[in-house]
């Protein structure tokens, strides 16, 4: 009987951690969206001021010395009301369509995400294929690494449209119709591959001397020490350069949509709208700000996904 | 150790989540236009042909989305694809590459890769004049070229300045001194804030941007009024435009590349007829095919390009010797082109086979009775 009570108690005392933890965790996530939400008002304010005081001063401060060169003007026409970019999304572009410019920001947003995602997978499966083959040999490593940094030195519009060109001409043999959206997949890519390799590499060989001679008085493979004892390891790297590739594989992929001419996208809206900015200026500032909403949300994606594959593991291997 | 297999699970079931999520996103906007598959009674095989156009869809392109929409390829036996240009998309290469089959470009930004290398063709001159202008608010006094003497004068670069560039030298100005020259963005943003004195403006497109942006002084929408132009048409330096490019070594190696060459031109000379005749019908094709475009501004566009192309002295598409001699005269003296260029830049017997097919089906091929018509453009253009 003893027993069974314990027992009993020990479940209840799981039970309130467990709800204990849950309510920490979800006062923190509240936390978080305050503070972001806090921070845009704060910005927003910020605008707004500096727009009254502009309008009240009759834009004296544009002739201040040394730092009145770079006060932006304040009419609507370059610094339009939040109130007026606000009400744009609701508002249909073209007269006789009802499709407000707030569906097309977010359709544009699913395409363009649609591609980030095939060049950030590609470029996970690219960046981890480098770093495990720079780990097998030190002079792999001294060899390749020059390459994978000097290939982000190389401007995206240089490179976008050989590879749009490219993809017209040489994937007749592919299994499905080459569509040109994947040619922006592929640019993507190039932005997501280099911090994957990088961090990745840094992770696979961030188990100590110990661990490895561990693995290796078990006669472990190479194999085996790489999936049992580096990869895992290298997981808080990865997320943190998952981080870092998620938002550059939405940027590639708006670069890459600007520079090759693939329209649908979040890329093409921007483009559209700033080369007709006095018409409208307030529907670029609707989209610029889509693209700022759907980087954030991927940001966000990997940091939830991080926290769910780290749960747990803090205290164990405190990194990043 | 259970644990971390429950995090890698979890990561796993994410991921799957994730590319489900991307593969039902997977329907998203497609940006090219084909000749579709409505009602296909007849079993005729259609040849497919790709159309790779200088700029994204707006009316300056509308007679190709016509003839599409309209069925003109269709009844030739073709099915073109339109692919839409970008910033770093040069139509010469795309078309030189072969991943396309014919190109839209300017006539300079076709002679300039040609004298690089590339083997193409220009087979038929649809627009005969030019679309550029000069714009500038009327308190600046510039009502002719020689007044943009010690002026602010922006232009776009990449090839875009040479008319400017030849009309200040035909009125005696030097460009490296007697103006300032200074590189203008795709918008108007820099005139209409002063920073420059005199714009460069297609006068189908940014010209008409102008006419829909408020007056932040006035709240008001500008007005021709407000404005001077300088039409380089008037001034003698215009460069040839819109032209339709080919492969120049295929259409000799390959009749039926030549062939349907000849069918493509003819559809497309249809198709900017049907424009020509029926503006509004075009309007809406256009704005189908670019939905967040503004539909008076659209308008404004199609009328200003049914300008440029009609009325057409030769017929549309056959190229006017003496136009081209100017192009190439100030393209040389502008040292765009280190010489003129050799045989075959371009050629006529193809557009004049597609006008003899015209004309012998009964059209207008000259539209010499079309008077441009009156679009009134509203605020943002929409």
């Amino acid at each position: 009987m003893d027993s069974l009570d314990e027992g009993v108690d020990a479940a209840v005392v799981r039970a309130e951690i467990r709800r204990y933890e849950r309510r920490a965790r979800l006062r923190n996530v509240v936390r978080r969206v305050v503070v972001f939400a806090a921070f845009v008002i704060a910005l927003s304010l910020l605008y707004s001021g500096y727009k009254a005081v502009g309008q009240s001063i009759d834009d004296a401060q544009r002739d201040w010395p040394v730092i009145g060169s770079v006060m932006p003007a304040t009419n609507d026409l370059i610094m339009p009301p939040i109130s007026a970019i606000l009400s744009e999304f609701d508002d249909p572009p073209q007269r006789r369509n009802a499709k407000t410019l707030g569906q097309f920001i977010f359709e544009a947003s699913l395409f363009t995400a649609r591609e980030a995602f095939f060049g950030f997978v590609a470029g996970i499966v690219l960046g981890l294929s480098l770093a495990i083959l720079m780990l097998r040999s030190r002079t792999i490593e001294r060899g390749l690494m020059p390459y994978v940094v000097v290939s982000q030195t190389v401007p995206l519009v240089a490179i976008a449209p050989i590879i749009v060109i490219w993809g017209q001409t040489n994937f007749g043999w592919l299994p499905f119709t080459w569509n040109a959206w994947m040619s922006v997949s592929i640019i993507a890519t190039y932005l997501t591959f280099f911090p994957v390799a990088v961090n990745g590499l840094k992770g696979l060989q961030s188990p100590s001397a110990e661990s490895i001679e561990l693995m290796d008085s078990y006669a472990a493979s190479r194999t085996q020490t790489l999936l049992k004892l580096r990869f895992p390891a290298s997981v808080p790297y990865l997320f943190a350069a998952l981080k870092l590739a998620a938002s550059a594989s939405i940027v590639g992929a708006i670069v890459g949509e600007i520079s090759s001419g693939v329209g649908g996208g979040i890329g093409r809206l921007i483009l559209d709208f700033a080369s007709r900015y006095t018409t409208g200026p307030e529907r670029l500032y609707a989209s610029v700000a889509g693209a700022a909403v759907l980087g954030i949300v991927v940001f966000g994606l990997i940091s939830i996904a991080e926290r769910y594959a780290l749960r747990g593991r803090a205290q164990e291997n405190p990194v990043v | 150790m259970t644990k971390r297999k429950k995090g890698n699970a979890r990561l796993f079931g994410f991921v799957l989540a994730m590319a489900l999520i991307a593969a039902a996103c997977g329907g998203g906007a497609d940006d090219t236009a084909t000749t579709g598959a409505d009602g296909g009674g007849d079993a005729k095989e259609l040849t497919p042909i790709t159309l790779q156009l200088q700029w994204f869809t707006q009316a300056q392109f509308a007679g190709y989305y016509a003839a599409v929409d309209q069925g003109f390829y269709k009844d030739l036996g073709l099915d073109v694809t339109i692919t839409q240009g970008g910033i770093d998309i040069l139509p010469a290469t795309v078309l030189d590459s072969g991943a396309a089959d014919f190109a839209i470009s300017w006539v300079p930004r076709g002679l300039v890769p040609r004298e690089e290398g590339l083997n193409i063709t220009n087979i038929a001159q649809i627009f005969e004049r030019s679309a550029t202008l000069q714009v500038s608010f009327k308190d600046k006094g510039i009502t002719s070229v020689a007044d943009l003497a010690g002026k602010t004068v922006g232009n776009w670069g990449f090839g875009n300045e040479f008319e400017l560039l030849a009309g200040l030298r035909s009125a005696g100005l030097d460009p490296d001194t007697d103006v300032t020259l200074v590189q203008q963005q795709f918008d108007m943003l820099a005139l209409i804030s002063g920073e420059i004195d005199a714009a460069q403006a297609m006068i189908y497109n940014e010209y008409a941007q102008v006419l829909e942006t408020t007056n932040p002084e006035t709240g008001e929408l500008f007005t021709a009024d407000d404005l001077n132009v300088i039409n380089w048409n008037d001034v003698g330096t215009a460069m040839l435009q819109d032209a339709i490019w080919a492969d120049a070594d295929k259409l000799e190696s390959d009749p039926e590349y030549r062939a349907n060459a000849v069918k493509f031109v003819e559809a497309s000379m249809r198709g900017w007829i049907f424009c020509r005749d029926n503006v509004d019908k075009c309007v809406d094709i256009v704005l189908a095919a670019g939905p967040t475009l503004g539909e008076s501004h659209q308008k404004w566009q199609m009328n200003e390009i049914n300008g440029l192309i009609w009325p057409s002295s030769n017929g549309i598409g056959l190229l006017d010797k003496s136009l081209w001699d100017q192009t190439v005269s100030v393209a040389t003296t502008e040292s765009i082109l280190t010489a003129p260029p050799t045989d075959g830049a371009f050629r006529t017997d193809i557009a004049q086979e597609a006008l003899d097919n015209l004309k012998a089906a009964g059209v207008d091929v000259n539209g010499s009775g079309w008077t441009p018509i009156t679009v009134e453009l509203k605020p943002s253009g929409e």
